[in-house]
């Protein structure tokens, strides 16, 4: 007991695919996790009220629609102004390499893109697991060097 | 225990809350001690109220939507309501896909989402369709000032009646033309129930299988339950539903059949909850022990 880790797999904004979002619930499920799945075309808020309201150690946010400079930021902010600075976020789908430095900054620890092996995902869930000062809010600039 | 926590959830913060329940759920935070430092709850408890009702029913006949529809009513109406969604954990793993909240719509919406908490909760080692620890979940939701707790089991079949080991209610939702009408005198869990919901209306079948059951109620012994019909799609006879569930009454029947549950449900915890039990199935697994010493080493005391 105790050791089943909560994540919220979201998908923000108006994007309708989500194919992406559940082949990694589906990934993290079969490795143990307790996955809680919002369903497509959530609000920054919406997505933000349920990692709190669920207690989730992790968010992943899927996106493949091109609004990521915008929204994944946006959730970044809303967790911290909730006070939820210890849940650790990472993001997933078309998300060119340009964008990622802002996105790491903003607090997102891994950007996984198409074509990641499932298992990196779930070595990078274990190791930032077993860190203590990544979450979204933490000031550390460590990020997951995904494959692609 | 953090009991600052304890108190900042009990004073409505909402991630205090959930930080909580997840205490309780992993057996970190045990009721007791948080019963000593809530001297009081606010809500005082009436007799013949409810705080838990269980809503179970088979998969796909259309529990989530009607909850959804019953929690805004409730919300609106200006009651505090916790819906507790339960989804079950792999037997394999131990992962868990919990996607009861893609159909929940009212906690988005803003006039009533103050008063709707949702959590999901897995299932994780216990058999049946609520784990008996969400019986002390919903005691500390009671606690922390929530008026009434909603639990929305695994989708169940005929003869899944754990759920009357932990609420105080049972409503079981139906689908229109589910069989015969011998499918509605089978014993199981239309015995347990406080009322009977035949959702999905607007379909064909619906009114007739309401009619099988009240007509089974009516063939056995004592008051028969409320069987009501709704259409959470076109949003018709949820209005009344609510009314009706919200003021509904114990049966009184099959108390026996209540405390069965409740005792196999901790006999159950009590050897999840071994810390033989590991060593216990891998011997089982090897052939180096019967079942019946398993059940003399688990059990014993």
């Amino acid at each position: 007991m105790g050791q089943n880790i909560r994540i919220v797999i979201a998908k923000p904004g108006l994007d309708g695919h989500d194919r992406g979002a559940k082949v990694v619930a589906r990934v993290l499920r079969d490795a143990g996790h307790e996955v809680i799945y919002t369903g497509l075309r959530r609000t920054a808020k919406q997505i933000v009220e349920t990692v709190r309201d669920e207690d989730a150690r992790f968010l992943g946010l899927s996106s493949l629609s091109g609004a990521h400079n915008h929204l994944f930021p946006r959730v970044c902010e809303l967790l911290l102004e909730e006070g939820i600075s210890d849940v650790i976020v990472f993001g997933g789908g078309i998300i060119p390499d340009d964008d990622r430095p802002a996105l790491h900054a903003a607090g997102i620890r891994a950007i996984f893109g198409p074509g990641t092996p499932t298992d990196e995902i779930l070595e990078f869930i274990v190791q930032a697991s077993t860190m203590n000062d990544v979450g979204v809010g933490a000031d550390n600039d460590w990020y997951w060097e995904s494959s692609a | 225990m953090d009991i600052e926590l304890v108190n900042a959830a009990i004073n409505g913060d909402r991630r205090s809350l959930a930080r909580t329940l997840s205490g309780i759920e992993n057996g970190l935070v045990k009721l007791e001690q948080i019963r000593q430092i809530v001297t009081h709850s606010s809500k005082s408890h009436q007799e013949n109220v409810w705080t838990s009702l269980a809503i179970t029913g088979a998969p796909g006949v259309g529990k989530s939507c009607l909850i959804d529809k019953l929690l805004k009513i409730w919300a609106g109406a200006g009651l505090k309501i916790a819906l507790l969604a339960i989804d079950p954990s792999s037997p394999r793993t131990g992962g868990a896909l919990l996607g009861d909240r893609v159909r929940i719509t009212s906690v988005d919406d803003e006039s009533v989402k103050h008063n709707i908490y949702i959590r999901s909760i897995a299932t994780r080692k216990s058999s049946g369709n609520v784990p008996l620890i969400v019986a002390d979940m919903i005691e500390f939701l009671h606690l922390a000032n929530w008026d009434r707790v909603v639990i929305e089991t695994v989708g169940s079949g005929q003869s899944e009646v754990r759920c009357a080991a932990i609420a105080d209610r049972i409503v079981v939702v139906e689908g229109p033309a589910r069989g015969d009408g011998v499918q509605a005198e089978k014993a199981g869990l239309l015995e347990l129930a406080d009322a009977v919901i035949v959702n999905k209306s607007d379909l064909i079948g619906a009114d007739k299988h309401a009619e099988e059951l009240r007509e089974s109620y009516h063939l056995g012994e004592g008051e028969a339950p409320p069987v009501m019909l709704t259409s959470a799609l076109e949003e018709t006879g949820v209005f009344d539903a609510a009314e009706v569930l919200l003021s509904l009454p114990g049966s009184g029947r099959s108390e026996r059949a209540r405390w069965r549950e409740r005792l196999l449900a901790h006999y159950e915890r009590k050897i999840l909850e071994s810390p033989k039990l590991d060593d216990v199935l891998s011997s089982l697994a090897a052939g180096s022990i019967s079942i019946d010493d398993a059940i003399s080493l688990l059990g014993g005391e």
